[in-house]
């Protein structure tokens, strides 16, 4: 069931992290340690997180620009919590993080179902409005390290079976898309819906529930990230994780998660993340300065998009006889 | 009357100010096939959309083993166990065949999908029709007649009251054909109401045992088939005797205008080569998905993988763009109007402008009176019926549309004119004044290329016909010795075909080869 091009490129993008990996660690030794593989998984753990919520969205065709903003109003609204109320404790302050990211992300799914209007336009409008709230709540002030809930900040930091806590929840929320996409029915009706509308309408599919569920979930995952993010820096302002969504949506792109829907892995995606997170952590060791730091990634980021786009193109119909395929199956 | 199945009364379906169905009645039984037959544009898609819960009902009723039902959309439709197997085909391409299949009703253990059962039922399912591929393969690897049976499969694994085959056969080979008979028959033998929707009249003869004629959204009369002969259904489907509706063809072909040799492409045609002359109706004949069209978007230059060599007019052609071609004098119009053809929110002015903005240019502007003057010329000469030349393009009917789509590209004076299925779901009206426009373009010294499913179509305004099957060129038949069962042996790969020429051979050797 699991197709071929896509098994290939992954392998692909696995054999070109080792290389750079391999590459850094030769002038560096240092950057083969198993410290530094935890660091960067530690620092790739958000973007992880928020690049599952991402790519359920990009199935369907669609795009979530509000993540980032999400994540930073998610933030300060635990922040804020924290700071009202020091009885807080982890289990509610997660629910608290989910419920708030559901509900953003809910609301960017109803406006694009219930008037029918581009995700593009819809997200962009939430992540300014959101991003606005933000300044509302607080204020415009910030929240700094000695007023963050202490179980916030320990979250982060906590360490079991050897992994840090942020790589745990990382790895359960990979876990847990991959289930929900390959052993869920609903998880299936997605990469229909993004595969082809027309049909998926045929055979009963409900675009608005399948939209409004995706939406829903990445929003919940950027609002799970938030409470981390600000847990992780102990810090939440209004400008935190500005920007950020872009990377979410290039990891996505990396991993070969199609922009134009129905095409995508957990593990392509997580090999996106990786990617970014050993490119991210290679470049300061080798002295990269960081305004290069960001060159370079976007021009890995186009080089992905152009090969994807290239490999797209260059299928034609199958119409002339498969003499090899009919003498296997004969 | 006993073991009534389905029944509709008075089913009205509007679009804007038109009827697409008018007061509809029809009537079907367990364990009968019914044959709904009616030209393009009679309404059959409308009542199929309608019955699968694809779009609503305006008016009347569909009762269900007496019980009324309105469906919501597609699921509660599927859910009362009516099923349809699409003209086109309507498949998820990334997904794998048992997916495609199962799709909407996976099969669970638990909470969870159960891959490995669906994969075996799919497989079982598939080999119940004779299908030789495997339940998880991906559907983008199939070929289109392949996907056919994937869509007969998906309607055979459920267990359906109703099943509505429409124009399932239209991409199947003679062979696979005859299997599906078998496949109609068995469902029909346990109990299932077939509605069989076609415009073949050997496939009503064999499959159906009742008929129901629609014409312009009326159903025009119904009845056993034992009773009925083809004269009269074709009477009552077109409304008149149907040989009327081709006009003579006058002109003789003269010189060469179009040699094309050795068009290839990696896996969708190899080694075309023909010749088209000045004033000749040259037609392209085959099953959907032979890959004709194809081969004319690579003579357009829309088709960058293709390989060969066009020599137009002693000149030749390296088409990298369609605007090469444009140069070269070759206009073409595409099968699907909708999508590639027409823009509906234009204007009809607007639409037959497009083609060659440059020729109103007046310095940087565009001289609108330019405009207006060729849009009038070609609604005089195409008689296309609109209010004016600025009612839009989505106005007009389905006929017409198709002639200001012809119309955009005449008005660029091309020498070589490239029709892709141009009577694709227009009625009849329509189509004789299509036929009587390709009449005088050829008399008037161009040459036309006329892509076409439909046999008696190339058959009546062909002066020679090329035959396609599966990318290759198989047969050439001149109008005088062109037989429609030898044409059709051809394009569906049967034996009787009359030997190919050496060189049509040597290309199947090489398409073996590769």
């Amino acid at each position: 069931m699991k197709n071929l091009l896509s098994v290939r490129r992954e392998w692909l993008l696995l054999a070109i992290i080792a290389a750079i990996a391999l590459a850094v660690g030769a002038r560096a030794p240092v950057f083969l340690t198993w410290r530094n593989g935890l660091d960067i998984a530690n620092d790739s753990a958000i973007l992880a997180i928020l690049v599952m919520g991402q790519m359920l969205v990009l199935l369907t065709r669609g795009i979530d620009l509000s993540v980032a903003s999400n994540l930073a109003l998610t933030g300060m609204v635990c922040a804020l919590l924290g700071k009202a109320w020091p009885g807080a404790s982890v289990p509610v302050l997660l629910l608290v993080a989910l419920a708030v990211g559901a509900l953003l992300g809910g609301v960017n799914g109803w406006l694009i179902t219930r008037f029918d209007l581009p995700p593009i336009v819809v997200t962009l409008g939430t992540m300014s409005a959101y991003r606005g709230a933000i300044f509302v709540a607080s204020k415009g002030a910030w929240v700094s390290d000695q007023d963050i809930h202490a179980v916030i900040k320990g979250l982060p930091r906590e360490t079991w079976l050897g992994l840090p806590a942020l790589v745990w929840f990382a790895l359960v929320v990979l876990a847990l898309t991959a289930v929900f996409l390959n052993l869920r029915r609903e998880g299936r009706e997605i990469y229909a819906l993004g595969g082809n509308p027309h049909a998926a309408a045929y055979v009963g599919i409900s675009a608005r529930k399948r939209l409004m569920m995706v939406y829903t979930l990445s929003g919940m995952l950027a609002g799970l990230a938030g409470l981390l993010w600000v847990g992780r820096y102990s810090i939440a302002y209004t400008e935190l994780a500005s920007g950020f969504e872009l990377t979410v949506v290039a990891a996505c792109v990396i991993g070969g998660v199609s922009i134009g829907g129905g095409v995508g892995s957990v593990l392509g995606a997580a090999l996106g993340v990786l990617f970014i997170g050993v490119v991210n952590g290679a470049l300061p060791v080798i002295q990269v300065s960081p305004f290069w730091q960001q060159a370079i990634a976007g021009a890995v980021i186009l080089v992905s998009v152009a090969v994807n786009a290239r490999s797209e193109r260059r299928a034609g119909r199958q119409i002339l006889e498969k003499t090899t395929f009919k003498g296997a199956t004969a | 009357m006993t073991d009534l199945l389905l029944s509709l009364r008075g089913v009205h379906k509007r679009y804007g100010a038109t009827y697409a169905l008018r007061g509809v009645d029809l009537e079907l039984r367990a364990g009968e096939v019914l044959a709904l037959v009616g030209e393009n544009g009679a309404g059959k898609s409308t009542l199929v959309k309608m019955l699968t819960g694809v779009i609503p009902v305006d008016e009347g009723t569909i009762s269900l083993r007496g019980v009324e039902h309105t469906f919501a959309n597609a699921q509660a439709s599927q859910a009362a166990g009516i099923l349809a197997v699409h003209q086109e085909t309507v498949m998820f391409e990334e997904l794998s065949v048992a997916e495609n299949i199962y799709v909407g009703r996976h099969i669970m253990r638990g909470p969870f999908i159960h891959w490995s059962a669906m994969n075996t039922q799919a497989q079982a399912v598939l080999e119940q029709i004779g299908a030789r591929f495997f339940a998880t393969t991906l559907v983008k690897d199939l070929s289109l007649a392949e996907r056919h049976l994937v869509e007969i499969a998906r309607a055979l694994s459920q267990k359906a009251a109703v099943v509505i085959l429409d124009e399932p056969t239209a991409a199947l080979s003679q062979a696979e054909i005859r299997d599906f008979y078998g496949i109609v028959r068995k469902l029909r033998d346990q109990g299932v109401g077939v509605i069989f929707i076609t415009h073949k009249f050997d496939e009503i003869f064999a499959v159906a045992d009742r008929y129901v004629v629609l014409r312009d959204g009326t159903a025009v009369g119904s009845g056993a088939i034992a009773d009925a002969t083809e004269q009269e259904l074709v009477k009552l489907m077109a409304g008149r005797a149907i040989d009327q509706i081709y006009p003579h063809i006058a002109s003789h072909p003269g010189e060469v205008v179009l040699a094309v040799k050795n068009l290839s492409h990696p896996t969708e045609f190899n080694n075309l080569s023909f010749e088209l002359r000045r004033g000749e109706i040259l037609g392209f004949y085959g099953l959907v998905g032979s890959g004709r069209s194809e081969a004319m978007l690579a003579i357009m230059g829309l088709n960058p993988a293709a390989t060969g060599n066009l020599v137009v007019n002693g000149q030749k052609l390296n088409a990298r763009s369609p605007g090469d071609a444009i140069a070269a004098g070759i206009a073409y119009v595409p099968e699907e109007r909708q999508r590639q053809g027409g823009i509906l929110s234009f204007s009809v002015e607007h639409n037959i402008s497009l083609a060659g903005l440059g020729r109103f240019s007046r310095g940087i502007w565009l001289s609108k009176l330019r405009e207006s003057e060729l849009c009038q010329r070609m609604i005089e000469r195409l008689r296309i019926k609109t209010e004016s030349p600025d009612t839009l393009l989505s106005g007009l009917s389905g006929g017409n549309q198709q002639k200001v789509v012809i119309a955009k590209w005449l008005g660029l004076d091309p020498r070589i004119v490239i029709l892709d299925e141009p009577t694709k779901g227009i009625d009849v009206g329509a189509k004789q004044a299509v036929y009587q426009l390709i009449g005088e373009m050829v008399e008037q010294g161009l040459a036309v290329i006329l892509v076409s499913s439909e046999l008696p179509e190339v058959m009546h305004l062909a002066h020679r016909t090329i035959v396609m099957r599966r990318g290759l060129q198989v047969a050439e038949f001149a109008r005088a010795d062109a037989h429609a069962e030898h044409i059709v042996a051809a394009a569906s790969g049967l034996g009787h075909a009359p030997a190919p020429s050496p060189a049509v051979a040597i290309s199947k050797l090489q398409a073996v080869a590769a």
